[in-house]
């Protein structure tokens, strides 16, 4: 039976705690007790327009700070917009003394955003590639096969990983993940991946982009294990049921009667954890080294936008070199408006016309 | 005779496959199986490796010394925890009215129209911008005009971020309240914001705080937007206008140092934290779950 906890409103006691008095004088034109109550309380238009107004004026304040944060990011950024133009993001400049190409230069006051753009692409799209396939398998045991006493406390598991702050998964990177990975995984790597180029063995530390996208994995799994998660818990049992029906095994049912129709569900989950990531800054500022250079090897130390931001913005030695920081962040705040956007589009596409939810 | 033939062919063929398809099944079974537990492991080496470490660094000093100069063994971190407060009750003061407050339009006023929608597709893009780029939106907006370093632009881009997650559980808990509830107060004669305040908000408020304790509980351990606001600072201070100190910053500070005492302080401060999540979230599970609103859905 429904609990409906209401504390009672202690608005009219006097009034109709008193039963009114029925009206004397009959025929003269006097208001009964109720009615002269109600009248003497006065309209409640106006509070109830202020009231609204007030609630109205919250709601959109969302989009003044969304208006806010581009405004001022575009200010800050004109002196290097105007100084670099649209060749910010792509240009190599050449170190006259040693030959080579070189970047970001603060204090000879040249620079270019390629290598930061290069790492963050780097680094969450190869955390994409090891979170997505583990994700949709977190998601697939917990809708379909998971035995049901475990699946409360493993989703409960997943979504603490969801809340971990970032400054803890990177301590635990630079203290844990990246001495592991330079031991055991790295030589390995180089052993048998050698051939492609991709993994060289010139990077002693550890650091670099392969160890921001394993801890970058770790960080977005979560989100796109329980996105995914609530699409599949969407598609209607029917379709199960009909797969079943005719004759289909557990996997053929999952994966013609639920992947299949959850398909663009998951493609805007996975553009949601990729959205996450490009923005991650804290994790990836400890463990990716830090220098603005592009290589070929992904296990060479780099750079990412957000990492370039955290870690000069407090020590910048001039107002061009603050200019371009802020024109990364600007760069970045856009990127990451637009992956959301597609994201939100896709996920509800796929979940607002499902039933709201089935046991 | 040619017939027998084929049709044993046919049950053969019918045998392989079927043992193919059970292969295929059980394999993808295991496959996921495998992927979940691939997942598990991070989460409790993680856990583990922060309750050893963290355990052993916290002691009484933890929480009320501040740092001792490099070099020197022993001190704490009292002056961050102080800090990470006082920059989460500016944040809370500006978040939570304005975050409730949207949630109350979204579900109350705005349902089913077009700027409801708007509103919350923008508060879930907001949602996923990056922290760093708040950082720098507090950055610009207070530090550049004041020119100096201060709590109080911590506290201001914590408090942007906790508005959108605040207005989106609001909304999702004042969803639950049933109508019956709102035409009872209506019926009554109650005016709408009158209803609204302490019929509604009152009886979803159980969900409504937990939503806060959440968002409360995610701004606590960002790190990104304070770099270049509230800075960090070695010493007491609770002035709203210079620098303060803050526990993820410090933890980031000390993490990059080459001491061991500072390691040390690093994971009693991510166990503290990390303890002030789980509280949070666990507190979420419950009331969400078998809590309080569960007899009105």
């Amino acid at each position: 039976m429904p609990e409906i906890r209401i504390s009672h409103p202690q608005t009219q006691p006097e009034a109709d705690s008193t039963p009114p008095q029925a009206p004397t004088g009959a025929l003269v034109q006097e208001h009964s007790a109720i009615r002269r109550h109600l009248l003497g309380r006065g309209n409640s238009a106006v509070a109830d327009g202020v009231f609204k107004a007030l609630m109205v004026l919250c709601a959109l304040s969302i989009f003044a700070i969304v208006a806010l944060i581009a405004w001022e990011l575009i200010q800050r950024s004109q002196l290097s917009w105007h100084a670099f133009g649209f060749k910010f993001f792509y240009k190599t400049y050449i170190d006259p003394t040693t030959g080579l190409p070189s970047y970001w230069d603060p204090v000879n006051n040249y620079f270019s955003a390629l290598p930061f753009v290069y790492g963050t692409l780097v680094s969450s799209l190869l955390s994409l590639l090891l979170a997505v396939p583990l994700s949709i398998g977190v998601a697939v045991f917990l809708t379909e096969m998971c035995p049901g006493f475990l699946r409360g406390p493993l989703a409960f598991l997943t979504e603490l990983l969801a809340a971990i702050p970032s400054i803890i998964y990177g301590l635990w990177a630079v203290f844990v993940l990246v001495p592991l990975l330079r031991e055991y995984v790295n030589p390995v790597l180089v052993k048998t991946f050698g051939w492609s180029g991709f993994f060289s063995d010139d990077n002693p530390t550890g650091l670099g982009y392969f160890a921001s996208a394993v801890i970058l994995a770790v960080m977005i799994l979560p989100i796109i294990s329980s996105l995914t998660r609530e699409v599949m818990t969407a598609v209607p049992h029917s379709q199960r049921e009909a797969v079943l029906a005719l004759g289909a095994t557990r996997w053929e049912m999952i994966r013609m009667g639920v992947l299949r129709n959850a398909r663009i569900g998951i493609v805007g989950a996975v553009i949601l954890g990729l959205g996450r990531a490009l923005g991650e800054t804290m994790a990836v500022t400890m463990v990716i080294g830090n220098t603005p250079q592009i290589s070929r090897s992904l296990l060479a130390t780099g750079s990412s936008m957000a990492s370039v931001i955290a870690n000069e913005f407090t020590e910048a030695v001039s107002d061009m070199h603050l200019s371009a920081l802020i024109e990364i962040g600007l760069a970045l705040f856009i990127v990451t408006i637009i992956v959301n956007a597609t994201a939100r589009l896709l996920v509800w596409a796929v979940t607002r016309g499902a039933p709201a939810t089935q046991r | 005779m040619q017939w027998k033939g084929i049709a044993k062919k046919v049950q053969k063929e019918f045998q392989f496959r079927t043992r193919l398809r059970w292969l295929v099944d059980k394999s993808a079974t295991s496959l996921a199986v495998l992927s979940t537990i691939l997942v598990i492991v991070p989460l409790a080496a993680i856990f583990i490796y922060l309750i050893i470490k963290g355990a052993s660094s916290l002691n009484v000093d933890f929480f009320t010394k501040i740092p001792k100069p490099v070099g020197e063994s022993g001190g704490g971190m009292a002056n961050a925890i102080v800090g990470s407060v006082t920059l989460l009750a500016i944040a809370s003061l500006i978040g939570v009215p304005v975050g409730i407050g949207g949630g109350v339009f979204l579900a109350e006023f705005g349902r089913g129209t077009k700027l409801a929608d708007a509103v919350r597709f923008t508060a879930d893009v907001l949602n996923g911008v990056p922290s760093i780029v708040m950082g720098l939106a507090a950055y610009a907006l207070i530090v550049v005009p004041q020119h100096h370093f201060s709590a109080l632009a911590g506290g201001v881009a914590l408090g942007i971020m906790m508005i959108p997650t605040i207005c989106r559980t609001t909304e999702e808990m004042l969803l639950m309240v049933p109508h019956s509830v709102r035409e009872a107060a209506l019926g009554l004669g109650v005016p709408n914001w009158r209803s609204v305040l302490s019929i509604t908000v009152k009886t979803a408020s159980p969900g409504i705080i937990t939503g806060c304790m959440l968002a409360f509980a995610r701004v606590a351990g960002e790190t990104a937007p304070l770099i270049f606001t509230a800075l960090g600072n070695d010493f007491w201070s609770t002035s709203l206008n210079e620098p303060i100190a803050a526990l993820p910053l410090q933890i980031w500070i000390y993490a990059q140092s080459p001491y061991d005492d500072w390691h040390r302080l690093a994971w009693g401060g991510s166990l503290v934290l990390i303890i002030l999540i789980v509280v949070a979230v666990s507190l979420v599970r419950f009331v969400t779950s078998r809590g309080v609103l569960k007899g009105t859905s």
